[in-house]
């Protein structure tokens, strides 16, 4: 097992004929991804390497039963290919872009959370379950098949735990990258929530970083809702002050968003918090003993 | 992206939000001309991004030309924490009944907008929202829905604003509202918002913003291209403006060794590994996801360009990103630009034995490469000098980059009351 993507994954891409797409398409596909369909408007009927191109995601779910969508179109159009993904009835959309204004996501989000349909990221590197279905940018060669399931807001800093992870032998279920946006479609607690469900896990690792109430949010849910293990890694302890949401900001999270904050939070909480990637490693494999995946 | 005061106050109006008359002056000549066509009293306003104007002397009441000039004078050039001041903003006087506080903000937890309103206005608003939340009305608005006339209504009966001002302060909400979604904006705080003066009745009351501060998303600019030319080059650092004029994203910090990594969240956890080391990072720069060489060598011309630095390190994990790029862009780097300190280079991931084995054949002086993330820490440290100058303990760090903490909000409230 494992979540959100896997072998029943039938993969649409927006934005397919475009540099980035056609790039990591391929490279999703080459790991063994079933991309059944991209879609570009006005390059319908055209196929990259034998994946058919369609005008509209309607059609392209249709004509090859794609389920999940992923997202590579530039930050202005990104809102709107992720609403017609919804609207075509894709169940499961990944977007990648990074960019998009935050007043398009309130809107997507918000229409979004009154159906079924289940956003990842924007300004994510997508998800990857080892041996089964990699959607997005996470160079999947570094990871393999195991027990650890890993959410984070950061791409690169999850490549590098989840590679200090894997040096001591153990694989994952899946990896997620949540995103680092203001509005972002899943949140920890989401994805938290879907490996606790999940039998291949064993262990969550959860990456969060400076900004925001999440991690604290998170905290609170682990303690009331999460029986696996849990640990904790959080980015921006030496971080300079923010200037992005001023203090009407502060004031609606209720905390200061430091990684102090977050880091007791967790603690508090029975989480516990690596202090550098290597530690967190190191935890991960002290509790999960000899046992390897 | 911040606005100045004055640049809020200008997208207030065009809006229909009331706001005192004013003009801009960058000179004292200006200043005084624009002060005799408002008429006195008026107001000499400092325009910097940053709170404690008032307090620091950067805003005066002038009754006269005389003292117009004196203060534009004084304030021109003044130094407010750390920032120069290059413009003001000449106001005419407001009389004041009462000061309120509104503001609309992206609520990051409900992932909605939230509304907020106080009677409480003209001082610190988070000192209120801690020693007296009730003080503050909350409303949470469905952007598919929007501000309604209600909205308006409940939070002013909530708040507890004095009757006669219920609509017209409704009214000012539904503007704010208007202007936070159409200019898309990321916050809209006005403290004080005033309750002028009346015909002396107890009639005749009406509300105006005497502050804006506005934070517009920059990911939203191209739609704006009015606010995108709204950038106030004069308030950056030297370091962070050439980074921005090459793509990259950095910040200066005040430690001596620089900083480049590849993705945000890496780039934080390596200063955090590089203060639990010891040493004290110069600076943030995260040269994005796919770094080229081109950019590399950008990104090497940035943190050099700080004269603190003692020592760099690079710490690269490679998804998207090549090694042998970085590689590349490093060695490129060390052929056009003179590199008098140690590097220290940790490259792991995609293509890393390509890019280690590309630096090894360069042999460029004075370039470390280490294996690991806290090895490459400890060695740079110790290459920086030891424990750097002002180095930041990581238990005592207390400040957000994220949502928190903006120094520059609301301090200077209340400053301006005619005495």
């Amino acid at each position: 097992m494992s979540v959100i993507v896997d072998g029943e994954t039938g993969l649409c891409v927006s934005g397919l004929t475009g540099r980035e797409g056609s790039f990591h398409a391929a490279n999703n596909r080459a790991y063994g991804t079933q991309v059944v369909a991209g879609v570009t408007p006005g390059k319908g009927g055209q196929d990259v390497d034998g994946v058919p191109v369609f005008d509209t995601v309607h059609e392209a779910v249709e004509r090859t039963g794609a389920n999940t969508s992923m997202i590579f179109v530039p930050p202005p159009f990104a809102a709107d290919a992720i609403l017609e993904a919804d609207d075509a009835g894709i169940a499961t959309v990944v977007c990648i872009t990074e960019g998009i204004p935050a007043h398009d996501m309130l809107r997507v989000y918000t229409h979004l959370r009154r159906g079924s349909t289940r956003l990842i990221g924007p300004n994510c590197p997508g998800v990857l379950s080892p041996g089964k279905a990699n959607v997005g940018i996470i160079p999947a060669a570094f990871f393999s098949e195991g027990n650890v399931g890993v959410v984070s807001r950061s791409g690169t800093l999850t490549y590098q735990i989840g590679h200090e992870i894997a040096q001591r032998g153990f694989g994952n279920s899946s990896i997620v990258g949540i995103g680092g946006d203001p509005i972002v479609g899943s949140d920890f607690i989401d994805v938290v929530s879907l490996f606790e469900e999940d039998p291949e896990t064993e262990l969550i690792v959860m990456c969060g970083e400076i900004g925001g109430d999440a991690e604290e949010r998170t905290a609170d849910h682990i303690a009331e809702h999460v029986g696996k293990p849990v640990i904790g890694y959080i980015a921006g302890f030496t971080a300079p002050p923010g200037k992005t949401m001023g203090h009407a900001g502060a004031i609606v999270s209720g905390s200061q968003g430091t990684a102090q904050a977050k880091a007791e939070a967790l603690e508090a909480r029975g989480v516990r918090v690596g202090r550098t990637p290597t530690e967190v490693a190191e935890i991960a494999a002290e509790i999960l003993g000899g046992v390897r995946a | 992206m911040d606005l100045l005061e004055y640049q809020g106050k200008q997208l207030f109006a065009r809006h229909g939000i009331p706001v005192p008359e004013g003009r801009y002056a960058d000179t004292v000549s200006e200043a005084v001309s624009a002060a005799d066509e408002l008429g006195y009293p008026c107001v000499v306003k400092a325009q910097v991004q940053i709170g404690g104007r008032g307090k620091a002397g950067g805003i005066r009441i002038a009754r006269s030309s005389e003292e117009a000039r004196d203060h534009a004078e004084a304030i021109l050039g003044m130094d407010i924490r750390g920032l120069t001041v290059g413009e003001l903003w000449i106001e005419r006087a407001s009389e004041i009944d009462a000061e309120y506080y509104a503001s609309i903000v992206f609520d990051r937890s409900a992932k909605a907008l939230l509304v907020m309103l106080s009677t409480k206005g003209g001082m610190d608003i988070e000192e209120v929202a801690a020693s007296d939340p009730g003080a503050i009305a909350r409303l949470h608005i469905d952007p598919l829905v929007g501000f309604q006339a209600f909205h308006g209504r409940r939070l002013a009966y909530e708040a507890g604003v004095d009757r006669d001002v219920v609509r017209p302060l409704g009214s000012m909400l539904t503007r704010l509202y208007d202007a936070f979604i159409q200019e898309e904006a990321m916050l809209v705080e006005v403290n004080p918002l005033i309750v002028t003066a009346g015909d002396g009745t107890g009639g005749g009351r009406d509300v105006a913003a005497l502050d804006a501060k506005v934070t517009l998303d920059a990911n939203a600019l191209f739609r704006h291209p009015d606010n995108a030319q709204l950038r106030d080059p004069s308030a950056e650092d030297p370091q962070e403006q050439m980074a921005k004029e090459r793509g990259l994203t950095y910040v200066k910090l005040e430690g001596n060794i620089g900083i480049l990594g590849n993705g945000a969240g890496l780039v934080m956890s390596t200063l955090d590994v590089v203060a639990q080391a010891g040493g004290a990072p110069a600076n943030f720069l995260d040269a994005g996801g796919g770094s080229k060489a081109e950019a590399i060598v950008a990104a090497v011309e940035v943190i050099l360009s700080d004269p603190k630095v003692d020592a760099v390190l690079f710490n690269i994990f490679g998804g998207i990103t090549r090694c042998d790029e970085v590689a590349r862009g490093l060695i490129e780097a060390f052929s056009r630009v003179d590199v008098e300190v140690p590097f220290v280079v940790r490259l792991d991931g995609t293509n890393d034995e390509e890019g280690r084995g590309l630096l090894a054949e360069a042999n460029l002086p004075n370039v470390h490469v280490e294996e690991t993330m806290l090895g490459a820490a400890a060695r740079v440290v110790e290459l920086a000098g030891g424990r750097g100058d002002g180095r930041v303990e990581v238990a005592e760090s207390s400040e957000g980059m994220g949502a928190a903490g903006d120094p520059s909000g609301v301090a200077d409230a209340g400053e301006e009351r005619l005495p």
